[in-house]
């Protein structure tokens, strides 16, 4: 009803002659004279209308506030806690005393190279498939299907990811719990990301574009390749970094694939196990043998997580804004 | 140019095509396998519990002799977290999503969206780290429970991470309603307050309601938050303060413990493929109402 209701008004509204008052009482006078109105809109009750309004403008902006009050809270609480906790040390060591000292370079290492290591499985893979999305699909049943299955995968819980590593990667390819089925896991994670990413970056670049070099006589994959590609490619390198800081503070995909409590090694090869800084946090808060005496370490490794996330989404939202400045 | 390497670059272009059809085909070769490895590692535990023992049996006691495998407590405690969390997030998440494209001016926008982007960034241990040592030990002293750690905290923390995706997509729905209704409705004289409410939220409903099912699906399959937040308990809670042991809490926690490929561990791959086939509704209907009500244009309205 609403619907249909709206329609009619803008019908109505375009076939209103161009001199139509503008001012809010010359709209209730006119109002008033209309027969479909309901009537008695009285100064009153405009007067309330636009309490309303305020009132219910107020309540939004507050659950807007709210959300920022929610990451200053989580931010500015592990930054008083954590800082502390944070010096040379803390970041070059290997944890000592069954983990009650020391600090987590062995986790910082495991990280960064299960990120990057994902991002190496998802980036070409994404990219691709974005360019067939974007570049050669016509819409069709074969379009919908494999966006509904890369929006399903989008979905599908970091757990059962975890799980699926395991009965996957680490048992069936017998690749063991290592750096390789975690890369490989969180690759899987990760590529809705990326190809969402990759598309977009394809979607901003001008029809001109393609149309010029098809006009040229180039063929479909040559336009692709040297005019679409590279002007597609900061958006895309955008997209890469948020994989990465999605793919580094994933916690349940790893805990099965890749990550161990304590390993005194650093990896040597892509088959061995790491320590990895979300399972740490986990490790430390929750199943070590002093959970209060650590907690300095535990705000310590939280903080460099978030550090390390949000900084990296930082980047690619200033680079992102940069782009768009350009464009 | 000669014939012949004309064709040569047609079936060039066609390989070309292929190789990507192919690409963007693997996501759902992905997908299928994941489903095909939880299905191969969970369905050899109903050799030793039925179906309906399974998902209807109100004890979850894994690790006894003989073990029970009940999940009825883990699917209430899932269900219960993530509709709570709902409650939270989805006026919570509108709202923002309306006063970001709506209400608020170009300035403040381009300052608040990065916010929604960093709370959607933040890892989830981070946050059920925060529920650890914050919420939980503030609500155990404001409101004299037992523990802090609990439904209400973990699905406080849920809602936290679904706003962001709530919030984004919503704001993209209420984005692509045509800029024509509502200047007709401004121009007969609805305050902006009444055009967003009676113009422009039923023509973005369907986008919205996207929104908050996909925001759903993320709080019924997050794992860390409940995990550490919300108490472990496998019990049919009696109230919003009772901790509760969420499915993937339960496979997170356990997954080290149970014997390889003994029944516990298929257990697990069983809740797996359970929470597996939540999310995928969740996902499926999300497409459907996407596409079934898709708003192309004011002509559709």
């Amino acid at each position: 009803m609403t619907r249909m209701k709206a329609m009619d008004y803008s019908q109505t509204g375009t076939r209103r002659p161009a001199g139509a008052p503008t001012s809010t009482g010359g709209i209730r006078r006119s109002n008033r004279k209309n027969e479909d109105c309901e009537g008695a809109w009285s100064p009153v009750s405009t007067r309330k209308r636009h309490w309303t309004q305020s009132g219910v403008f107020g309540l939004f902006r507050v659950a807007a506030l709210i959300n920022g009050f929610a990451l200053l809270f989580i931010v500015g609480f592990l930054l008083l806690n954590g800082w502390k906790a944070i010096n040379w040390t803390f970041l070059s060591q290997a944890p000592m005393d069954s983990m009650t000292r020391g600090g987590i370079l062995p986790c910082i290492i495991g990280t960064v190279l299960l990120s990057f290591g994902a991002m190496v499985v998802a980036f070409p893979w994404g990219v691709a498939s974005a360019i067939y999305l974007h570049e050669y699909a016509k819409p069709g049943p074969a379009l919908r299907v494999i966006r509904l299955g890369i929006n399903n995968l989008a979905g599908v819980p970091s757990v059962v990811f975890g799980l699926f590593g395991l009965a996957f990667f680490v048992t069936w390819c017998k690749l063991g719990v290592s750096v390789l089925s975690g890369a490989l896991t969180l690759g899987a994670l990760v590529l809705p990301v990326i190809i969402g990413t990759a598309e977009e970056a394809l979607r901003s670049v001008p029809a001109t574009y393609r149309e010029a070099s098809l006009a040229l006589g180039a063929t479909k994959w040559q336009t692709i390749y040297r005019v679409v590609l590279p002007a597609a490619f900061p958006g895309m390198l955008t997209g890469s970094i948020l994989g990465i800081s999605r793919a580094a503070g994933e916690t349940a995909a790893i805990m099965f694939t890749a990550a161990v409590f304590f390993t005194p090694h650093l990896p040597s090869s892509l088959f061995d196990p790491v320590m990895a800084l979300p399972y740490h946090i986990y490790v430390l808060a929750t199943a070590g043998t002093q959970i209060e005496a650590t907690r300095p370490l535990q705000y310590g490794t939280s903080l460099v997580l978030i550090g390390l996330v949000l900084g990296m989404n930082l980047i690619a939202i200033f680079y992102r804004a940069r782009l768009q400045r350009q464009a | 140019m000669s014939h012949s390497t004309a064709i040569g670059r047609r079936t060039r272009e066609q390989i070309i095509r292929a190789f990507f059809f192919v690409t963007a085909f693997t996501s759902i070769l992905v997908l299928s396998m994941i489903l095909l490895f939880l299905f191969v590692e969970g369905i050899p535990i109903f050799k030793t519990v039925s179906v309906g023992r399974f998902l209807f049996g109100h004890d979850w006691y894994p690790t006894s002799s003989p073990p029970d495998f009940g999940i009825f407590p883990l699917l209430v405690a899932s269900i219960a977290v993530t509709l709570l969390s709902a409650v939270i997030s989805i006026p919570l998440g509108v709202m923002t999503a309306v006063y970001l494209a709506e209400i608020a001016t170009a300035r403040v926008r381009e300052l608040f969206k990065p916010v929604v982007e960093l709370l959607a960034a933040l890892p989830s241990v981070v946050i059920g780290f925060f529920g650890m040592v914050v919420v939980a030990p503030f609500l155990q002293d404001m409101l004299d429970i037992a523990t802090g750690l609990n439904l209400f905290n973990a699905a406080l923390m849920l809602a936290f991470m679904s706003v962001p995706t709530i919030c984004s997509i919503s704001e993209d729905a209420i984005h692509s309603v045509p800029g024509e209704l509502k200047e007709a409705s401004l121009a007969l004289g609805a305050t902006r307050w009444e055009t967003i409410m009676r113009v422009i939220l039923p023509a973005s409903l369907s986008g919205i309601s996207t929104a908050v099912i996909l925001g759903m699906s993320r709080a019924i399959g997050e794992t860390m938050v409940v995990l550490m937040v919300a108490g472990g308990a496998a019990l049919i809670p009696n109230s919003i303060f009772k901790p509760v042991r969420p499915m993937p809490a339960s496979i997170a926690a356990e997954m080290a413990e149970a014997p390889f490929r003994g029944e516990h561990y298929y257990a697990l791959f069983a809740i797996g493929m359970v929470l597996f086939l939540f999310t995928l509704c969740f996902n499926i209907v999300a497409d459907y109402v996407a596409h079934k009500h898709k708003q192309v244009g004011a002509a559709t309205l």
